[in-house]
């Protein structure tokens, strides 16, 4: 089923005499996990905006085309009603924890004490959210005590914890280490394997290469590459807008070009292993 | 001559939080040198100590061999230009062209020589077209190339950037490498804080690692990438060619392209 489809959607900031979006053109289905990547200021985090509905209704701009949440129009749902089928986790996870929670386990509660949800069912959520995410270590630590690793991680637990049907998580570790990253990475890898959609805005071509089923491309306001995750990243036109090649894409055709028989131009690790094991015969 | 040179160096924040612990580095005039480490390791309170944004508590620290003891923060900030991590924080004027020309103002330079010399440094790091619109109109990507731009027209002897590849796309981080470089081969000592592997292995011959408050290693990215115990300590993982090496048994030595496929013509 399709859970988002854009259409000619297009959005001008207030003061800007150039639209931010053009034409954007996009359907997400149900399951999905989506990397969208592109040069900075070509609409990323405008796009997230829009599908929370931040623009227009925060953010003043001409929007233009059509946007439908599972086949009804975004403007048709309540703000409540979003804030429970879409969620979002932040660039910086210490922006998106709250600081007014003394432990993580509270922390991560916080948004369905707020919508009132009985006690035991809260407590019954947060166990099996922080189980999903491996994080039960963390339980009794203060929230603004965490490694940045961690601290994204609780922000992603307290968002999945409302069972959000639409995850947007917009460059959620620009600001991590790498082993903090992998972390993250990982985490939303489990996420994948739930109901939950998810939207991942990202640069980091190695990563999302490695974990991502379809990848976006956006230049100039519109959507110029869409596809699996191995045919758009073994694409070198994608550096024409911006977008790096993986770097073990980039070896399978620096071998290539020497030579090398490669016949399957891999995009993540694991494939490289096996294709570069077969032609070098290691 | 040493540029900036720490010794025994320990700072504790008023609350008791210890954030570094006994850090000792000799930084020469000229080079271009790199820290990692995890988030938490007291990067970013070691490089505001260089400038006197923050005082040692225990240890001294020396710009230029003068210990920056007897100066004050403004008269270390001509020596040392820090670009903050989040551009929000040294961002205040309303026009780009006022943030680059606010600290020369401060210092009685004159307008011609500003408008010389912040017209260069726009130039140079990508904002000159730039110049009459509000800082916070950009993105934030850009915006930290405002952060640099300021650094630059101070003339600074000693650049400390921090994260400047957070957040930054393929074209800003050539863009990022050719400021460096420029700046680098002008004699500016440089230090740069950053979480990018591959930055690292591209633009660096020297490497601080820090891990839980301390320096836990000093060298080359060969000697640091191919040193698990200390990756490890510190959070760190070896950049995507170096893992595909290792796994197919090349050994802990790659770090690039140009070495993976040195390694298989052999």
């Amino acid at each position: 089923m399709t859970l988002l489809e854009l259409k000619n959607v297009g959005f001008r900031y207030q003061l800007s005499k150039e639209p931010c979006l053009r034409r954007i053109n996009l359907k997400v289905e149900e399951g999905e996990f989506v990397g969208i990547t592109g040069r900075n200021g070509v609409g990323k985090t405008t796009l997230c905006n829009i599908i929370r509905r931040i623009i227009p209704e925060f953010i003043d701009g001409e929007l233009r085309g059509e946007i439908l949440y599972k086949g009804k129009p975004l403007s048709s749902y309540s703000r409540g009603e979003l804030a429970k089928e879409i969620g979002f986790v932040f660039q910086n996870p210490f922006v998106q924890i709250s600081g007014i929670k003394k432990t993580v386990y509270e922390e991560i509660g916080y948004s369905l004490e707020n919508l009132g949800v009985e006690r035991s069912e809260i407590k019954r959520r947060i166990d099996e959210i922080m189980n999903l995410l491996k994080i039960e270590h963390l339980k009794d630590k203060h929230p603004k005590k965490l490694s940045g690793g961690q601290s994204q991680l609780v922000a992603l637990a307290s968002v999945l914890i409302m069972k959000p049907r639409l995850l947007l998580v917009d460059e959620p570790t620009s600001q991590l280490d790498p082993v903090g990253t992998e972390m993250v990475f990982e985490a939303l890898k489990i996420v994948k394997g739930t109901d939950t959609t998810v939207i991942l805005v990202e640069h980091k071509v190695d990563l999302i290469s490695e974990y991502v089923n379809r990848v976006v491309v956006l230049n100039e306001g519109m959507v110029v590459c869409d596809g699996p995750n191995n045919e758009v990243f073994s694409n070198l036109e994608i550096e024409n807008y911006g977008v790096e090649v993986p770097s073990v894409t980039k070896l399978a055709y620096e071998l290539k070009s020497k030579g090398y028989p490669i016949e399957n131009i891999p995009t993540n690790l694991k494939d490289a292993e096996i294709e570069f094991r077969k032609v070098l015969k290691i | 001559m040493k540029s900036v040179e720490l010794v025994n160096v320990s700072f504790t924040y008023p609350n008791g939080f210890k954030a570094v612990e006994n850090v000792s580095m000799v930084i020469n005039k000229g080079e271009n040198v790199a820290i990692i480490g995890q988030n938490g390791a007291g990067k970013t309170t070691t490089v505001k100590m260089m400038n006197g944004l923050l005082r040692p508590t225990e240890g001294a620290i020396f710009i230029n061999e003068e210990n920056t003891k007897s100066f004050t923060t403004a008269q270390i900030s001509k020596k040392v230009g820090y670009v903050f991590q989040n551009p929000g924080d040294q961002l205040f004027n309303k026009t780009v062209y006022d943030e680059i020309a606010f600290a020369l103002r401060a210092n009685k330079v004159g307008e011609k020589e500003i408008e010389k010399r912040v017209t260069e440094a726009a130039e140079l790091c990508h904002v000159r077209e730039f110049l009459d619109h509000n800082p916070y109109d950009l993105p934030f990507s850009l915006r930290k190339f405002v952060t640099i731009a300021i650094v630059v027209a101070n003339n600074c002897d000693i650049l400390v950037l921090d994260e400047p590849t957070a957040g930054q796309d393929l074209l800003e981080k050539k863009w990022l490498e050719e400021i460096i470089e420029k700046l680098n081969s002008d004699g500016k000592t440089i230090i740069t804080i950053t979480h990018d592997m591959d930055f690292v292995i591209r633009n660096f011959k020297r490497v601080l690692v820090m891990a839980n408050k301390r320096l836990i290693k000093d060298g080359t990215p060969h000697e640091v990438f191919s040193d698990e115990e200390t990756l490890k300590k510190a959070n760190l993982k070896k950049p995507t060619i170096s893992q595909l090496a290792s796994i197919l048994g090349l050994g802990n030595e790659i770090t690039t392209i140009e070495e993976f496929m040195n390694k298989v013509g052999d």
